[in-house]
């Protein structure tokens, strides 16, 4: 069997721009990523699945009809993925609904270790006591929380605090939707 | 009635009680009882299985389609013991999973989603454990993977919306990349099916089989979080209520060593790139532990040291000797009933301190209970004796020794000092959680619900018992681990095709 050049080349143009729209930060922009490069794969199914033109039902003789397993296949992946871009959108709505935007943030306690590097001071987890740094070789900074360095807007979410959220009480109202989102 | 027959229950069950349970959501109590009932049978179910396992793999041809076209499912002793463990874990954390631990972080928490989507998550482990060809693999990964997206976002606050991001896209292109390979192995070997790839694979040029290995290794490592496609895990899952970080961190890393360990047996069993396992396992360990000791929040800490013991599931496989792949074997089962007490435990800190961060909650040390819970498990992870830890790392070690390259010793050493280095992660966390003063003038712990403390006691005492039965235990992995190398699975498969 000789594969069809077009089906490989489609195939593989969708799977690179697919990768080049998934290394982006919005989620709409890598779902259309994530789009691209399944229906690239999908088509480097109908390549596996031989000559094309031939209807995939048992009864015509083994010769004349189409493998119909990559079919199944490509079936059920356009189903799964189908639901991956219900899921992504809901996502970005979300998220748009949170922040007025859609832009995968950066970890918060990431951004903190890495703060911490940056400005030489000790991990947070050897401080015996919070906002008071121990280490002497550092001078015994009070202030660990305030960076000397300038940090990348991206890595510190803006008006998101370093805390977690203090856990509700039990007999908390049950609101409506709330524009925070976090109660 | 044959014992094959049975095999497909542990997907069947909790798929059709997730059904009943979404069809009362008004109702959380019907719901908590729908899913305790299935998850109940499926336990019974899999203990059944290991039984039954013992005389060999039970096969079960779904649909009877003739030819071997159709989808198989296999319990082999390997499956059959992931499926018991997974089940043990999943109906332990129901329990735990009551509605105070949903709601924490929202106000907005659609409680009513979550008992079928837990259900699902438990059928979709339970089908990539039983699944006999990659596709279905591929179909029980996708379904378990939905419902933890739905899990982990569950309630939608900022923060979980943007740990989901993070894991979803990872997921997604996995997922992806898995589809990517069985095209290709569609193409080059034409089946999907376990067995008859096993058998055809070896027929390949030798580049196309590393490209078909590669591309599967890429995929189930980034399941299984092996460094460097480990990035992904401590950013997302401390974010999760407490009961769904801890199956998580129990169950969905495992399905991608396991999916590992039938890579390296069935498919390549002559070319399994032992050496790039190792170094994988070294850097998986070093690393993580690592990540561990910089961490400040201790659900962060504790998916750092997650990352870091994979490492020795991964060295396991990668001496690809019968006694490391029972070691492995042992040491999965071992790591997936004590990474899940830890999260669990780690919830009961977060309620009774008021946060998880380590430089805010101190003096838990004058709740006993809640000391006793943690302390017990955080040793048996950390690896010392007698715990179940220690002996899985016994064998992992004697194995590596038996094996004597250079760079099996390099791992042996790089496992005794990642144990050590464990240890003092845990110790840091006990230092600062427990038996230093409360951080704030007046802080009073909070009282923690009975159904919690007992359910974290149930499994905290499930890990203890693993110490108890390790000799069975540890003779059932060596069976298992033959099993996996002498050609049983594929004989079992196509004596049973229709």
């Amino acid at each position: 069997m000789i594969p069809s050049l077009a089906l490989v080349v489609a195939g593989g143009a969708l799977l690179a721009c697919g990768v080049y729209l998934i290394l982006e930060r919005s989620i709409l922009r890598i779902l259309a990523g994530v789009i691209l490069a399944s229906n690239g794969v999908n088509l480097l199914f109908l390549v596996a699945s031989g000559a094309a033109g031939r209807s995939p039902i048992i009864g015509e003789g083994a010769a004349e009809i189409s493998d119909p397993l990559p079919q199944a296949f490509v079936l059920t992946a356009i189903v799964i993925s189908l639901a991956a871009s219900a899921f992504m959108l809901a996502l970005s709505y979300r998220s748009f609904q949170l922040d007025g935007h859609d832009e995968v943030a950066d970890d918060v306690e990431d951004a903190l270790v890495r703060r911490r590097a940056d400005a030489d001071l000790t991990s947070a987890s050897f401080a015996e006591r919070p906002g008071v740094d121990d280490d002497t070789e550092s001078g015994g900074v009070q202030s660990p929380e305030l960076s000397p360095e300038e940090v990348d807007p991206r890595d510190v979410p803006d008006t998101e605090e370093p805390e977690l959220p203090e856990p509700l009480l039990e007999d908390e109202p049950q609101g409506a939707i709330d524009p925070d989102g976090r109660g | 009635m044959d014992a094959a027959n049975l095999v497909p229950l542990p997907v069947l069950l909790p798929l059709i009680g997730a059904g009943v349970a979404l069809c009362f959501p008004r109702s959380p109590r019907v719901q908590r009882i729908v899913s305790a009932t299935s998850l109940s049978a499926v336990l019974v179910v899999a203990a059944f299985l290991v039984a039954f396992s013992t005389t060999g793999p039970q096969v079960l041809w779904v649909g009877a389609w003739p030819e071997g076209l159709g989808i198989v499912l296999v319990a082999d002793r390997l499956s059959a013991l992931m499926v018991l463990v997974s089940s043990i874990v999943t109906i332990t954390v129901l329990v735990f999973a009551t509605r105070q631990d949903q709601d924490a972080g929202t106000t907005e928490a659609p409680v009513s989603i979550f008992h079928p989507t837990y259900l699902v998550l438990s059928a979709g482990v339970a089908n990539a454990f039983l699944a006999g060809d990659l596709f279905n693999l591929f179909v029980g990964f996708e379904i378990l993977l939905f419902a933890s997206y739905v899990l982990l976002t569950l309630g939608a606050p900022r923060e979980r919306v943007r740990a989901g991001s993070t894991y979803i896209v990872v997921s997604i292109v996995s997922s992806t990349l898995f589809l990517l390979a069985i095209a290709i192995v569609y193409a080059a070997v034409g089946t999907v099916n376990f067995a008859q790839m096993s058998e055809r694979l070896g027929e390949l040029g030798e580049g196309l089989q590393l490209t078909i290995q590669l591309l599967l290794l890429t995929v189930f490592a980034v399941k299984a979080a092996i460094f460097p496609l480990s990035s992904w895990l401590p950013d997302s899952y401390p974010t999760a209520p407490a009961s769904v970080t801890a199956v998580f961190a129990g169950l969905l890393t495992k399905v991608g060593v396991y999916a590992i360990i039938r890579l390296q047996t069935l498919f390549f069993p002559d070319s399994p790139l032992t050496d790039l396992l190792l170094w994988a396992a070294l850097a998986t360990m070093v690393v993580g532990i690592l990540g561990a000791l910089a961490q400040n929040e201790i659900k962060r800490l504790l998916s750092f040291t997650l990352v870091s013991h994979i490492g020795y599931m991964v060295l396991g496989i990668g001496l690809a000797t019968e006694a490391g792949m029972a070691g492995a074997i042992f040491y999965v089962a071992h790591h997936i009933l004590i990474q899940t007490a830890l999260f669990l435990v780690v919830g009961l800190i977060e309620r009774a301190g008021g946060s998880t961060s380590m430089s805010k909650i101190g003096g838990l040390a004058s709740i006993p209970v809640l000391a006793v819970l943690f302390f017990v498990p955080a040793i048996n992870l950390a690896g010392l004796p007698p715990f179940s830890g220690f002996l899985g790392k016994v064998a992992l070690i004697q194995a590596g020794i038996d094996v004597g390259t250079p760079l099996a010793y390099a791992l042996v050493f790089g496992g005794i000092a990642v144990s050590l280095l464990t240890l003092l992660a845990i110790i840091r966390v006990w230092h600062r959680a427990f038996w230093e003063p409360a951080r704030e003038q007046d802080a009073k712990h909070r009282r923690l619900p009975a159904s919690w403390l007992v359910t974290a006691g149930a499994l905290v005492a499930v890990t203890c018992a693993i110490t108890v039965v390790a000799g069975p235990l540890s003779s059932f992995a060596t069976d298992a681990a033959h099993d996996l190398r002498d050609g049983a699975y594929v004989e079992a498969v196509e004596e049973a095709i229709p």
